[in-house]
């Protein structure tokens, strides 16, 4: 205050504004999105975290109609609860099947990284089933398995099979599911892996034929390490989506035959918000654990952007 | 290139490819197509059991001028109308994120970028039971508005992800040479950085608009009924009005899976520059 002019206030008021423009701006800029990421996903977070310890039905505050109960949810979670361990199974089988996204992506995109007429059409209808909401994918995958009238069992009947009601089966469903989840997964790898295939440098490949490398060992040589960007992006997006697996569940199986498809996800969803009553805590602290399995790959994938920005700044 | 350029094998090959193309297509899109066969179909197929054959009678313009006779207009207004504001919320949050993180050096940068990374990765479930609570808490529950700041809050962590790569990107130079004529930093960003994001916004709005019109949990979690229920949770009760009616259901599945799809069609180039520029160089 001093050190400012003391003749009027309005022009002293903006020169400090003025002097500290370029440390303030940022600040005002964030200012909106700080606000709101922190009300709807920071603050929630922590909060989650609290609900956990508390057995509460979601009505009233949490302090006067929740009852503390400290690690008791996570203790019935881990030791209990077997419908707790078949999600965590189905979610593990979730995560190592569909990575199969990923080399089948990458087939597809070598299929199509010609350029022949007609190739851009062929490129987005296959990238087609990405764009469609899991809803309706979901929809169109328990049509397909209908042990009625479903393609799928048209066709193995035509060749001579028995029909099979896959998503009737508890230890078939599961994979049925998946497989469906796979079909716009697969779509998204090949669009990353097309993209990454464009940008491949043309003249190593050329060095390498002249050195007489060509298809499988140029692919796994000169080719993948080049496509590497492309591998990560597709490998973090691909496992985050297999966690977050929902919407085919709840439209396909809604958890069943016999609570055998659920996930973590599906279970947390039944546990708070479903007819069975509202456990809102017990919820919450599957949600956390769901959370802390996810961490690994989140600070993964932030360990790299971490390594990337220090080797871009130096 | 690689694979090798099909131009450089023989005839045998070319023509090869050419006819495998349309095959491998259509085979990865039965699903699809088998459904678009169903939405033609006239009801007395699915009584005598022709779901395979040819069918007996093309129904196509009943079959979904039905669907629109039914609560679907209202379903699919409603996902415009949550759809659009996100989108426009969204872009506005993260341009002047993207700007602040991509252009300004100073302490906590590196920090508030990766609080917005983490945060878009992390699982809906951890914010379900307190997201819902607060909506409740504002009275916004069971409204569009509510669903729509939710969305715009979260959309902002993927939607800065890549505004801000986006403008750390650009010509600094050109910042630098803006402030050696005194422009206001406000200004610099309005009228040097802003005119220069129009990929990156053309691109994100594709895709956010994509991203949402498609989300199916926090439609069920945070609103209910006809008034505020966007169409991917509109379809579920569609389906149990019409149950078992197949031909109905087919239609109203694809209408409502069809506007992303257009806009995916038209603005094909944006989609897959946003889908990859954030990630694969």
């Amino acid at each position: 205050m001093a050190t400012t002019s003391p003749r009027n206030k309005a022009p002293a008021k903006q020169s400090w504004y003025k002097r500290n423009e370029i440390a303030i701006t940022p600040w005002l800029f964030l200012m909106p999105a700080i606000l709101m990421f922190t009300l709807y996903v920071v603050f929630p977070i922590f909060q989650s975290f609290q609900i956990s310890l508390f057995k509460w039905d979601g009505l009233g505050s949490l302090n006067t109609h929740g009852k503390y109960v400290g690690l008791d949810n996570y203790e019935k979670l881990l030791t209990r609860d077997r419908s707790f361990n078949t999600s965590l199974w189905n979610n593990l089988k979730w995560l190592i099947f569909y990575l199969a996204a990923i080399p089948a992506g990458l087939c597809i995109a070598l299929f199509l990284n010609q350029t022949v007429r007609g190739i851009r059409l062929y490129k987005s209808l296959f990238f087609f089933p990405f764009v469609i909401s899991q809803i309706v994918v979901g929809l169109f995958f328990t049509w397909f398995y209908d042990p009625q009238y479903g393609l799928f069992n048209g066709i193995i009947g035509f060749i001579g099979f028995e029909p099979i009601n896959v998503l009737g089966d508890p230890n078939l469903a599961t994979y049925g599911i998946i497989a469906a989840g796979l079909w716009p997964q697969t779509a998204f790898c090949m669009i990353l892996y097309l993209t990454g295939l464009n940008s491949v440098d043309p003249e190593q490949i050329e060095a390498a034929r002249l050195d007489g490398a060509k298809g499988l060992k140029m692919l796994w040589f000169v080719i993948l390490p080049q496509l590497r960007p492309a591998t990560f992006i597709a490998f973090v997006v691909t496992v985050i989506g297999s966690l977050r697996s929902f919407d085919l569940i709840a439209i396909m199986t809604n958890g069943g035959p016999f609570g055998s498809t659920r996930v973590l996800s599906f279970y947390m969803f039944e546990k708070s918000l479903s007819e069975y009553g509202f456990k809102m805590g017990y919820g919450a602290a599957i949600a956390v654990i769901l959370f802390l399995i996810m961490m690994v790959f989140i600070g993964y994938f932030l360990w790299k952007t971490y390594q990337d920005e220090k080797t871009t700044n130096q | 290139m690689f694979p090798k350029p099909i131009e450089k094998s023989s005839r045998a090959w070319q023509l090869g490819y050419q006819a495998l193309l349309p095959l491998a297509m259509l085979l990865w899109l039965t699903p699809l197509l088998a459904v678009a066969l169903f939405s033609i179909r006239p009801d007395a197929d699915f009584i005598t059991g022709n779901y395979w054959g040819w069918p007996s009678s093309f129904e196509m313009i009943k079959n979904y001028s039905m669907v629109f006779t039914s609560a679907m207009p209202r379903y699919i207004l409603n996902s415009f109308l949550i759809t659009i504001p996100t989108v426009i919320g969204a872009l506005m949050l993260s341009c002047m994120t993207g700007f602040a993180l991509g252009v300004y050096k100073f302490r906590g940068n590196l920090l508030i970028f990766f609080m917005f990374i983490a945060g878009n990765f992390v699982p809906f479930q951890i914010l379900m039971v307190p997201v819902r609570d607060l909506t409740l808490d504002m009275g916004l529950y069971n409204t569009k508005t509510g669903l729509v700041l939710f969305h715009i809050a979260f959309q902002t962590g993927f939607c800065t992800l890549f505004m801000r790569n986006f403008i750390k990107a650009l010509p600094f130079e050109l910042i630098e040479a803006a402030r050696v004529e005194g422009i206001a930093e406000w200004r610099i960003f309005w009228y040097v950085v802003l005119p220069l994001m129009k990929p990156a916004i053309a691109a994100l709005s594709v895709l956010i608009f994509t991203f949402i019109w498609n989300d199916y949990f926090w439609a069920i979690v945070l609103t209910q009924g006809e008034n505020s229920q966007p169409v991917t949770a509109g379809i579920t009760s569609f389906n149990a009005q019409y149950r078992a009616m197949y031909h109905l259901m087919s239609a109203g599945s694809i209408i409502a899976a069809l506007p992303p799809v257009l806009m995916f069609f038209l603005m094909q180039k944006h989609f897959i520059a946003g889908l990859t520029l954030g990630a694969v160089k």
